[in-house]
Protein backbone atom coordinates (compact mmCIF):
# COMPACT_ATOMS: atom_id res chain seq x y z
CA UNK A 1 0.00 0.00 0.00
CA UNK A 2 1.14 3.53 -0.73
CA UNK A 3 2.07 5.93 2.07
CA UNK A 4 -0.84 7.01 4.17
CA UNK A 5 -2.47 10.34 3.40
CA UNK A 6 -1.70 12.98 5.98
CA UNK A 7 -3.62 15.66 7.82
CA UNK A 8 -2.56 18.31 10.31
CA UNK A 9 -4.57 20.43 12.71
CA UNK A 10 -3.19 23.42 14.59
CA UNK A 11 -5.07 23.79 17.84
CA UNK A 12 -4.51 27.40 18.84
CA UNK A 13 -7.65 27.78 20.95
CA UNK A 14 -8.18 26.54 24.47
CA UNK A 15 -11.96 26.37 24.46
CA UNK A 16 -14.16 23.34 24.82
CA UNK A 17 -16.25 23.84 21.68
CA UNK A 18 -13.20 24.42 19.51
CA UNK A 19 -11.38 21.45 21.02
CA UNK A 20 -14.41 19.28 20.29
CA UNK A 21 -14.37 20.38 16.66
CA UNK A 22 -10.63 19.75 16.38
CA UNK A 23 -10.84 16.25 17.86
CA UNK A 24 -13.90 15.42 15.78
CA UNK A 25 -11.97 16.31 12.63
CA UNK A 26 -8.87 14.44 13.78
CA UNK A 27 -10.91 11.33 14.53
CA UNK A 28 -12.65 11.58 11.16
CA UNK A 29 -9.29 11.65 9.43
CA UNK A 30 -7.74 8.91 11.53
CA UNK A 31 -10.69 6.54 11.19
CA UNK A 32 -10.55 7.11 7.43
CA UNK A 33 -7.00 5.83 7.39
CA UNK A 34 -5.15 9.15 7.46
CA UNK A 35 -2.09 9.91 9.56
CA UNK A 36 -3.19 12.83 11.68
CA UNK A 37 -1.01 15.20 13.70
CA UNK A 38 -2.40 17.83 16.05
CA UNK A 39 -0.13 20.75 16.96
CA UNK A 40 -1.16 22.41 20.19
CA UNK A 41 0.03 25.98 20.52
CA UNK A 42 -0.68 29.02 22.68
CA UNK A 43 -4.10 28.71 24.38
CA UNK A 44 -4.40 25.32 22.72
CA UNK A 45 -1.82 24.00 25.18
CA UNK A 46 -4.60 24.11 27.78
CA UNK A 47 -6.28 21.20 26.02
CA UNK A 48 -3.37 18.85 26.70
CA UNK A 49 -2.47 19.99 30.21
CA UNK A 50 -2.94 17.52 33.06
CA UNK A 51 -6.17 18.03 34.96
CA UNK A 52 -4.56 17.38 38.33
CA UNK A 53 -1.92 19.25 40.26
CA UNK A 54 -0.57 22.76 39.87
CA UNK A 55 1.44 24.21 37.02
CA UNK A 56 4.97 24.96 38.18
CA UNK A 57 6.58 28.08 36.74
CA UNK A 58 9.10 30.73 37.62
CA UNK A 59 8.51 34.42 38.23
CA UNK A 60 5.44 36.19 39.55
CA UNK A 61 3.91 37.00 36.15
CA UNK A 62 4.17 33.45 34.85
CA UNK A 63 2.91 32.09 38.13
CA UNK A 64 -0.10 34.39 37.87
CA UNK A 65 -0.70 33.49 34.24
CA UNK A 66 -0.60 29.78 34.96
CA UNK A 67 -2.86 30.21 37.95
CA UNK A 68 -5.48 32.08 35.93
CA UNK A 69 -4.94 30.03 32.79
CA UNK A 70 -4.84 26.62 34.49
CA UNK A 71 -6.20 24.56 31.59
CA UNK A 72 -6.79 20.81 31.45
CA UNK A 73 -9.35 19.09 29.24
CA UNK A 74 -11.90 19.08 32.07
CA UNK A 75 -11.69 22.83 32.61
CA UNK A 76 -12.02 24.25 29.11
CA UNK A 77 -14.60 27.05 28.88
CA UNK A 78 -16.99 27.62 26.00
CA UNK A 79 -15.98 30.29 23.47
CA UNK A 80 -19.50 31.72 23.69
CA UNK A 81 -22.05 31.76 26.52
CA UNK A 82 -19.46 30.89 29.12
CA UNK A 83 -21.52 32.88 31.67
CA UNK A 84 -19.10 32.31 34.57
CA UNK A 85 -19.22 28.59 33.98
CA UNK A 86 -22.97 28.17 33.76
CA UNK A 87 -22.87 27.90 29.98
CA UNK A 88 -20.20 25.20 30.20
CA UNK A 89 -22.27 23.23 32.66
CA UNK A 90 -25.33 23.52 30.42
CA UNK A 91 -23.44 22.49 27.30
CA UNK A 92 -21.95 19.47 29.09
CA UNK A 93 -25.45 18.52 30.20
CA UNK A 94 -26.84 18.86 26.66
CA UNK A 95 -24.00 16.75 25.32
CA UNK A 96 -24.56 14.10 27.98
CA UNK A 97 -28.28 14.01 27.14
CA UNK A 98 -27.46 12.89 23.60
CA UNK A 99 -24.52 10.66 24.63
CA UNK A 100 -21.98 12.97 23.03
CA UNK A 101 -18.50 12.38 24.47
CA UNK A 102 -16.56 15.15 26.18
CA UNK A 103 -13.19 16.45 25.17
CA UNK A 104 -11.33 13.87 27.26
CA UNK A 105 -13.22 10.95 25.73
CA UNK A 106 -12.72 12.23 22.18
CA UNK A 107 -9.05 12.69 22.99
CA UNK A 108 -8.86 9.03 24.00
CA UNK A 109 -10.57 7.96 20.76
CA UNK A 110 -8.13 10.09 18.76
CA UNK A 111 -5.23 8.34 20.51
CA UNK A 112 -6.79 4.92 19.90
CA UNK A 113 -6.67 5.64 16.16
CA UNK A 114 -3.09 6.88 16.31
CA UNK A 115 -3.47 10.67 16.21
CA UNK A 116 -0.17 12.30 17.18
CA UNK A 117 -0.06 15.17 19.67
CA UNK A 118 2.71 17.77 19.42
CA UNK A 119 3.14 20.61 21.90
CA UNK A 120 4.67 23.91 20.78
CA UNK A 121 7.86 24.66 22.70
CA UNK A 122 7.79 28.39 21.94
CA UNK A 123 4.45 28.86 23.66
CA UNK A 124 5.70 26.72 26.52
CA UNK A 125 8.73 28.99 26.86
CA UNK A 126 6.74 32.22 26.78
CA UNK A 127 4.20 31.01 29.29
CA UNK A 128 6.75 29.19 31.41
CA UNK A 129 5.13 25.77 31.18
CA UNK A 130 7.34 22.68 31.55
CA UNK A 131 6.85 19.27 29.95
CA UNK A 132 5.61 17.91 33.29
CA UNK A 133 2.47 20.01 32.95
CA UNK A 134 1.23 17.91 30.03
CA UNK A 135 -0.58 14.61 29.77
CA UNK A 136 1.60 11.60 28.86
CA UNK A 137 -0.29 11.23 25.55
CA UNK A 138 1.76 14.10 24.10
CA UNK A 139 4.13 12.47 21.58
CA UNK A 140 6.61 15.26 21.07
CA UNK A 141 7.61 18.85 21.72
CA UNK A 142 8.56 20.89 18.68
CA UNK A 143 8.30 24.10 16.70
CA UNK A 144 7.29 25.60 13.39
CA UNK A 145 9.75 23.68 11.20
CA UNK A 146 8.31 20.40 12.39
CA UNK A 147 4.78 21.60 11.76
CA UNK A 148 5.64 22.82 8.27
CA UNK A 149 7.45 19.60 7.38
CA UNK A 150 4.27 17.72 8.23
CA UNK A 151 1.93 20.27 6.66
CA UNK A 152 3.81 20.20 3.35
CA UNK A 153 3.11 16.51 3.00
CA UNK A 154 -0.49 16.81 4.10
CA UNK A 155 -3.59 17.16 1.99
CA UNK A 156 -5.58 18.73 4.77
CA UNK A 157 -4.21 21.42 7.10
CA UNK A 158 -6.56 23.12 9.52
CA UNK A 159 -6.28 25.86 12.11
CA UNK A 160 -8.71 25.82 15.01
CA UNK B 1 -30.12 -7.84 3.18
CA UNK B 2 -28.21 -10.18 5.45
CA UNK B 3 -25.29 -8.99 7.54
CA UNK B 4 -22.61 -10.93 9.38
CA UNK B 5 -22.66 -8.50 12.29
CA UNK B 6 -24.84 -5.63 13.45
CA UNK B 7 -23.74 -2.46 15.20
CA UNK B 8 -26.32 -0.40 17.06
CA UNK B 9 -25.36 3.26 16.99
CA UNK B 10 -28.84 4.66 17.63
CA UNK B 11 -28.59 7.73 19.83
CA UNK B 12 -25.01 8.52 18.85
CA UNK B 13 -23.81 11.49 16.84
CA UNK B 14 -20.92 12.02 14.49
CA UNK B 15 -18.14 10.97 14.77
CA UNK B 16 -19.15 8.08 17.05
CA UNK B 17 -21.00 5.87 14.49
CA UNK B 18 -17.93 6.10 12.27
CA UNK B 19 -15.63 5.36 15.24
CA UNK B 20 -17.62 2.24 16.14
CA UNK B 21 -17.73 1.18 12.50
CA UNK B 22 -13.97 1.62 12.12
CA UNK B 23 -13.36 -0.44 15.27
CA UNK B 24 -15.71 -3.22 14.18
CA UNK B 25 -14.34 -3.39 10.65
CA UNK B 26 -10.93 -4.29 12.08
CA UNK B 27 -12.47 -7.48 13.50
CA UNK B 28 -14.29 -8.52 10.32
CA UNK B 29 -12.84 -10.57 7.49
CA UNK B 30 -12.74 -9.38 3.90
CA UNK B 31 -16.09 -9.93 2.22
CA UNK B 32 -18.09 -9.88 5.45
CA UNK B 33 -20.96 -7.41 5.76
CA UNK B 34 -21.55 -5.09 8.72
CA UNK B 35 -24.94 -3.55 9.36
CA UNK B 36 -24.88 -0.20 11.14
CA UNK B 37 -28.01 1.24 12.74
CA UNK B 38 -28.07 4.98 13.27
CA UNK B 39 -30.63 7.73 13.79
CA UNK B 40 -28.16 10.49 12.93
CA UNK B 41 -29.24 11.64 9.49
CA UNK B 42 -25.65 12.57 8.68
CA UNK B 43 -24.90 8.88 8.33
CA UNK B 44 -26.60 8.90 4.88
CA UNK B 45 -23.74 10.99 3.51
CA UNK B 46 -21.03 10.02 5.97
CA UNK B 47 -21.06 6.26 5.55
CA UNK B 48 -20.62 6.27 1.74
CA UNK B 49 -17.85 8.87 2.09
CA UNK B 50 -16.11 6.94 4.86
CA UNK B 51 -16.28 3.80 2.71
CA UNK B 52 -14.83 5.69 -0.24
CA UNK B 53 -11.94 6.91 1.92
CA UNK B 54 -11.22 3.51 3.41
CA UNK B 55 -11.81 1.36 0.33
CA UNK B 56 -14.79 -0.47 1.76
CA UNK B 57 -18.08 -0.87 -0.05
CA UNK B 58 -21.29 0.81 1.10
CA UNK B 59 -23.87 -1.58 -0.34
CA UNK B 60 -27.09 0.16 0.59
CA UNK B 61 -28.62 2.47 3.17
CA UNK B 62 -32.24 1.85 4.10
CA UNK B 63 -34.43 4.14 6.17
CA UNK B 64 -37.27 3.12 8.39
CA UNK B 65 -39.02 5.38 10.90
CA UNK B 66 -36.03 7.66 11.35
CA UNK B 67 -33.50 4.84 11.73
CA UNK B 68 -30.95 4.27 8.99
CA UNK B 69 -29.52 0.85 8.26
CA UNK B 70 -26.24 0.98 6.39
CA UNK B 71 -24.73 -2.20 5.00
CA UNK B 72 -20.99 -2.07 4.55
CA UNK B 73 -18.90 -4.80 2.98
CA UNK B 74 -15.30 -5.12 4.09
CA UNK B 75 -13.04 -4.95 1.06
CA UNK B 76 -9.34 -5.21 0.42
Amino acid sequence: MADKEKMTIIVFSGEMDKALAAFNLAIGGATSGMEVTMFFTFWGLNVIKKNEGGIESKGIMRKMLNFMNRGGAKRLPLSKFHMLGMGDWMMKKLMKDVNFPHVEELMAVAKEFGVKFVACTTSMGIMGISKDAFIPEVDSFAGVATYLADAKESKINLFV
Amino acid sequence: MKADETLDCVGLYCPMPIVHTARKMKELKTGQVLEILSDDEGIKEDMPNWCKATGNECLVIQEEKGVYRAFVKKSG
